[in-house]
């Protein structure tokens, strides 16, 4: 894929705004088994730790791109939400922790939305993004997750929401408690016209956001080892005063109480979410276009120009 | 005789000498209904003071006023023939949560409320008024009922919010709550909700996405308590005052950012002062907002219901 690294970047570039390249002899060390992993196989094998096979986070972009056709999708410029409409201040200022996500993270706020094919099939992405703000929901998400689903509805294709939040963002108060009832709406629409509404649990999705649209999917998909839940594992043992079980809140333990249909490793996300949502339309078999290829995620997407 | 609030003080000091007096003229012979009447004066111009500027800090103790009438006050005093209907169909009945059938104004309703209890061991029964999973499939399966048979719905919020327990998180909180505002969407009934007392979080949105949404004058509604927003945000849960004054978590200021339709003011003193004076209050504003949805049809109240919600921030007044 060195071509296609050649001939995107600068202009990927342009669009992200110089995001900081990480060397590719660069060593992580895997926060589940600790060995160390070289930068490029981490990111070659989904960000998924090949010795243990534990799933480190990914951004929304990264998300997008192992999800879509090539990597290759339309991401849409959402509407502008009112930024600290409360004018929130706590230790600090609000506004000056979003300009400070938005300067790290270079999204406007914790969600991305974007249209393309996947495996063929039409379909509308929304995820979130743990870097900005810990993917937290305020205004903005609430009308970005709302003009997803618009989307969807008017471009007839499937939703497919991909969170990973610690829930509400307080700074925005009763606002983001009201994007609970909001993003509800927004999956109904979808539902409603008769399109399939699709959650992939990734790791967190708790609070507020799991309380949610999060938990409304026709059908629900967990990301091996995520953490899913309502109320965080810090406030439980607070309250119950004892250590929580071994692997409480995990995909598999939500598996096992019936919370979620399936969970699944990123390497097969891509192919289950084609496989389920060509059952759901009833399409003939997705053989053929799961033959078009997925990208590693650090190929940049393919933004094609403006419509 | 009344359970002070810390800022209430010199109203208690007050109300102990009235009390003092009156134990005195009982005794003896002395007149002191002279002394009485100045002192009540002064009693009602303090309460007047400290009520008419109160912080969000000490509306949120209001709010949580153990005197505060509570859902079951209002269902024997409100709702005739109440008949409380029980359990999830799944797994448990959940105490925290009460529903059911019952008369208001002689209509057929179906009433649901959060429940904190009165005393010790009645608040351990309705576990202080935090719902586990099956509280909320209760509420979907009596909203679903009262959708089948045409009947208005009237909720009564007053929860510090959904249980943080191993048990709660197995059944699945999360879905159970997003089912149950999913619900509230569906259905095409005229839906009121009352925040009575705490409107906490996840919890209280979950029976809260009505056509029309009161908050009592000292309510709070939140979406996180400041207790918790403090250890979060300032990492110091001493910090609460100032987080519920950031939270904007007061009636007045849920009116001002269009989250709510309207505030039912409590009696001199609070709620918890004269609670059948605020029950009455509470029921007058109910019948008048049933008034208002009395004539639409169902598919309107659905659609109005989300258009309303789905305007709420996208424009704010300065
Ligand atoms: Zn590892």
């Amino acid at each position: 894929m060195n071509w296609l690294k050649n001939i995107v970047r600068p202009k990927l570039k342009r669009l992200v705004g110089g995001q900081k390249e990480i060397p590719d002899n660069l060593w992580h060390k895997c926060p589940s088994c600790e060995e160390m992993v070289f930068h490029r196989d981490l990111e070659q094998n989904l960000r998924v730790c090949p010795h243990c096979g534990h799933h480190l986070r990914l951004s929304a972009e990264a998300r997008l791109k192992i999800l879509f056709d090539e990597g290759k999708y339309q991401s849409i410029e959402l509407a502008e939400a009112l930024a600290d409409p409360l004018k929130f201040r706590d230790r600090r200022k609000y506004s000056d922790r979003l300009k400070e996500a938005q300067a790290k993270t270079t999204l406007q706020d914790a969600l991305i939305v974007a249209h393309g094919r996947m495996g063929g099939l039409n379909v509308v992405i929304a995820a979130l993004d743990f870097s900005f703000m810990g993917g937290s929901m305020g205004v903005a998400v609430g009308e970005g997750l709302i003009a997803a689903a618009r989307l969807a509805v008017v471009q007839d294709a499937s939703l497919i929401v991909v969170p990973s939040s610690g829930g509400a963002r307080m700074q925005e108060g009763i606002l983001s408690l009201m994007q609970m009832a909001r993003t509800t709406i927004a999956v109904e629409e979808v539902k409603e016209a008769g399109l399939p509404y699709i959650v992939v649990l990734t790791d967190p999705t708790t609070g507020g956001v799991s309380a949610s649209f999060a938990m409304l999917g026709d059908v629900a998909i967990a990301e091996t080892g995520a953490v899913i839940g309502f109320a965080g594992a810090r406030v439980i043992e607070q309250t119950i005063r004892e250590k929580l079980p071994e692997g409480f809140q995990r995909a598999e333990y939500l598996l096992e109480h019936g919370m979620v249909d399936m969970v699944v490793r990123r390497q097969d996300l891509r192919e289950t979410l084609v496989r389920v949502i060509g059952l759901l339309i009833n399409t003939g078999p997705a053989g053929d276009v799961l033959a078009i290829p997925p990208v590693a995620i650090d190929a940049p997407a393919l933004e094609s120009p403006a419509d | 005789m009344h359970n002070y609030l810390d800022f209430e003080k010199p109203i208690a000091d007050l109300e102990g000498k009235i009390e003092e007096l009156r134990h005195l003229s009982s005794d003896g012979e002395v007149n002191i209904a002279d002394e009485v009447t100045k002192l009540q004066a002064k009693v009602d111009k303090l309460l007047r003071q400290t009520y008419a500027k109160l912080t969000p800090w000490q509306k949120t103790q209001i709010a949580r006023h153990p005197d505060r009438p509570h859902t079951v006050d209002y269902l024997s005093a409100l709702i005739d023939d109440f008949t409380p209907l029980a359990g999830d169909r799944a797994f448990a009945e959940d105490k925290a949560i009460i529903g059911g059938l019952g008369r208001f104004r002689g209509s057929s309703v179906v009433v649901i409320g959060n429940e904190k209890g009165a005393d010790t061991n009645d608040r351990v029964t309705h576990n202080f008024g935090m719902a586990r999973p099956e509280g909320y499939r209760k509420v979907i399966r009596l909203m679903e009922l009262a959708d089948h048979f045409n009947l208005p719905v009237i909720t009564l919020v007053d929860t510090p919010g959904a249980y943080p327990g191993v048990d709660a998180e197995a059944r699945g909180q999360a879905e159970a709550i997003a089912r149950s505002i999913e619900t509230c969407f569906q259905i095409k009934v005229p839906l009121i909700s009352v925040v009575i007392g705490e409107g906490g979080s996840g919890g209280a949105m979950a029976m809260a996405a009505a056509n029309c949404v009161l908050m009592l004058e000292h309510a709070i509604y939140s979406v996180i308590s400041p207790e918790g927003c403090a250890s979060i945000l300032w990492r110091d849960g001493e910090q609460s005052k100032d987080a519920a004054d950031a939270l904007k978590l007061t009636a007045q200021d849920l009116l001002k950012l269009d989250v709510i339709e309207g505030i039912i003011a409590e009696p001199l003193g609070g709620a918890h002062r004269s609670r059948d004076a605020t029950i009455r209050a509470v029921g007058e504003a109910i019948e008048g907002s049933l008034q208002d949805l009395s004539g639409l049809d169902g598919g309107v109240l659905k659609s109005k219901r989300r258009e309303k919600f789905l305007k709420i921030g996208s424009q704010l007044p300065e």
